[in-house]
């Protein structure tokens, strides 16, 4: 057993957190209140090496593990999530997913501007009718030999603007079920695709989310994922992999409301001392702080299960069930002792409450974790 | 042209500060290191010089034992190509300009904070220049390379002043020399695990210097607010309790 960082983990993390602080933070009220896409900080976070932390260096990435992945995530959530986010799909959707199951060709082509950050990704799996109910896919994929032709509509499309390379999940053959749906690679640009309006969201709001609507845009054969049939697994196994990178942020939001909270309450005076003096409060942080510690230590498990090769499904579902939910209640807790000025946006906390309710729905809901967990239990 | 920058090993400007040995040592317990703020952008500014073209090498160097190897390796992260490590306990200004000489010698340009964030002692990098017989241009706040020429920038009252200098030279650079430090990317950081990091031993030195004790300055007293139709008031408390004027 061993809880020791290595160098290079710490400098890892404290490229992320000086970028966050020095940066991110600079206009991250700005960006949420006008839901604005932070691309001048992805163009920056991708020269940093964080767009394909996890790729190979001979695809371009940065050839880091998936514990470094875990700290850049936290540290750049305490402060902005919503552009975590877009990092997070582009890192352990997208780019694990062409780096697992993609052909050496799609790597080249895809895979290499992504981990360089030059093209941003976007992972279209939900739909209208078809969000946690993964395997009911409406969207159409039919096989005309050399090409397929797409037809139907996705929702909720982190990035969906932004993104050049869209991985798409799709039914090819309706009457084989979930084992008909395959998984594709979608240039943005290809003919017959059209955007919904940008979503107007409650937090993460300077991600952009779309619909993405698909009418006859035809995709050449070679950009087929894995075997005919492979897109249900294929998604399933990215999302395994996507939710440490969600467990995470939710952790890093939790992590961030904690830190301001602890100086607040060691400036904010009333009845005569600081509020941290009062044993309601304190006692409040201490809660707080072993939930965030708690999660941490399930995200850094299941990244390092990940690293050396075991099954870590279960795991990660754990870490992205128990983050986003104490992100919840440590966002809640923490505007709650900031009191009214907790409630206004200068002081953070609010957004970060906001920002927390998202970490509970997407990538798999608390309650589709809690199928994961119980059935791998139940399993065995 | 072959830089060599000085890198301070240096607690966190959050540290908080205690003495232990009657106040004669600074405690160091549970301390985070980091690169001297003014070395950190001394280096930055190196970088960008080799990015463009203007430098062949870059080092980084110190007087520390092991412990302070993280930061050096952070420097190498950050872009110098090698580093040099200079086994022994930093003492006094004189003692630590003494054990660089040793190195330094064989650079065109020095560069070196204009002071470090833990003594603020400002005095390494004149002795330095002195012990090696080098030009040396103290409050440096600009720094170009053209046609092998090396132009600086110095902050002087009320404007500045733009000289061009002989190598070699020990140039002792402050704010303005680079805007931001640069963050490491992470294939630096990666590479810099692999760029050789050499410890060579110390030289015998004289300490000059005795530390009798440090002591810590008073708390901040509360602010007080002046009515601003109250001038009276507040010329009163510069006078008489701030003995600013």
């Amino acid at each position: 057993m061993n809880f020791e960082f290595t160098d290079e983990h710490l400098m890892i993390r404290q490229a992320a957190k000086d970028y966050a602080e020095r940066e991110l933070l600079q206009d991250v009220l700005e960006r949420d209140a006008k839901a604005e896409f932070p691309a001048r900080h992805i163009k920056n976070l991708a020269e940093l090496g964080f767009m394909g932390m996890m790729v190979d260096p001979k695809y371009d990435g940065s050839g880091m593990d998936t514990v470094s992945y875990v700290l850049v995530m936290e540290e750049l959530s305490k402060i902005d999530a919503a552009t975590s986010v877009i990092i997070s799909v582009n890192n352990s959707l997208v780019c694990y997913g062409l780096c697992k199951y993609g052909t050496e060709e799609q790597k080249e082509k895809y895979l290499k501007p992504l981990a360089r950050g030059e093209h941003i990704g976007a992972f279209l799996l939900s739909e209208p009718e078809a969000g946690s109910d993964a395997m009911h896919q409406h969207t159409l994929a039919e096989n005309k030999g050399d090409h397929f032709l797409l037809n139907g509509t996705k929702n909720w499309i982190t990035s969906g603007n932004s993104a050049s390379t869209y991985i798409v999940m799709a039914q090819t053959y309706p009457e084989k079920g979930y084992r008909g749906i395959n998984a594709f690679i979608v240039d943005r640009n290809s003919p017959g695709i059209s955007l919904g309006p940008h979503e107007d969201k409650m937090g993460m709001r300077s991600s952009d989310t779309h619909s993405v609507m698909f009418t006859d845009v035809k995709v050449p054969k070679e950009n087929r994922i894995g075997e005919d049939g492979f897109g249900y697994k294929f998604a399933m196994k990215a999302l395994e992999a996507g939710r440490i990178g969600i467990a995470s942020q939710a952790m890093g939001i939790a992590a961030g409301a904690l830190e301001r909270t602890i100086a607040y309450s060691k400036e904010r005076k009333a009845f005569g001392t600081e509020i941290a003096n009062h044993q309601a409060i304190a006692f409040k942080l201490a809660d707080m702080a072993v939930k965030v510690e708690n999660a941490r230590n399930l995200c850094l498990k299941a990244a390092w299960l990940k690293d050396n090769g075991k099954p870590f499904a279960m795991e990660s579902a754990m870490a992205k069930l128990y983050s986003a939910d104490i992100a919840m209640e440590v966002t809640t807790d923490a505007v709650q002792i900031h009191g009214g000025y907790g409630y206004v946006k200068e002081y953070h906390v609010e957004r970060l409450m906001r920002e927390a309710k998202l970490t509970q729905i997407y990538e798999g809901t608390s309650e589709v974790q809690k199928i994961v967990v119980s059935r791998t239990l139940l399993r065995e | 042209m072959k830089f060599l920058v000085l890198i301070s090993n240096v607690p966190d400007t959050t540290t908080k500060i205690r003495f232990v040995d009657d106040n004669k040592a600074f405690d160091t317990t549970g301390v985070q290191w980091i690169i001297n703020p003014w070395d950190e952008l001394a280096l930055t500014r190196a970088v960008e010089l080799k990015e463009a073209g203007g430098i062949e090498k870059i080092t980084v160097a110190n007087v520390g034992e092991s412990i302070t190897e993280a930061t050096l390796r952070k420097a190498l992260a950050v872009g110098a190509d090698d580093a040099i490590r200079i086994e022994a306990k930093p003492k006094d200004a004189f003692y630590v300009a003494t054990q660089l000489a040793q190195v330094a010698k064989n650079y065109d340009v020095v560069m070196v904070g204009i002071e470090a964030s833990d003594y603020n002692g400002s005095a390494v990098g004149g002795m330095l220049a002195e012990i090696l017989g080098f030009n040396s241009v103290s409050a440096v706040s600009g720094m170009n390379i053209e046609n092998g020429q090396l132009s600086l920038t110095r902050e002087i009252d009320g404007g500045q002043q733009k000289i061009d200098v002989e190598t070699p030279v020990v140039t002792i650079v402050q704010k303005g020399i680079a805007i931001d430090p640069r963050i490491p990317a992470m294939r630096g950081i990666m590479m810099a695990r692999k760029k050789p990091l050499t410890v060579v031993p110390a030289v015998d030195a004289e300490e000059k210097t005795e530390y009798i004790s440090f002591e810590l300055p008073p708390p901040k007293a509360a602010c007080k607010l002046v009515d601003e139709d109250n001038v009276k008031e507040l010329v009163r408390l510069l006078q008489e309790e701030a003995k600013v004027l």
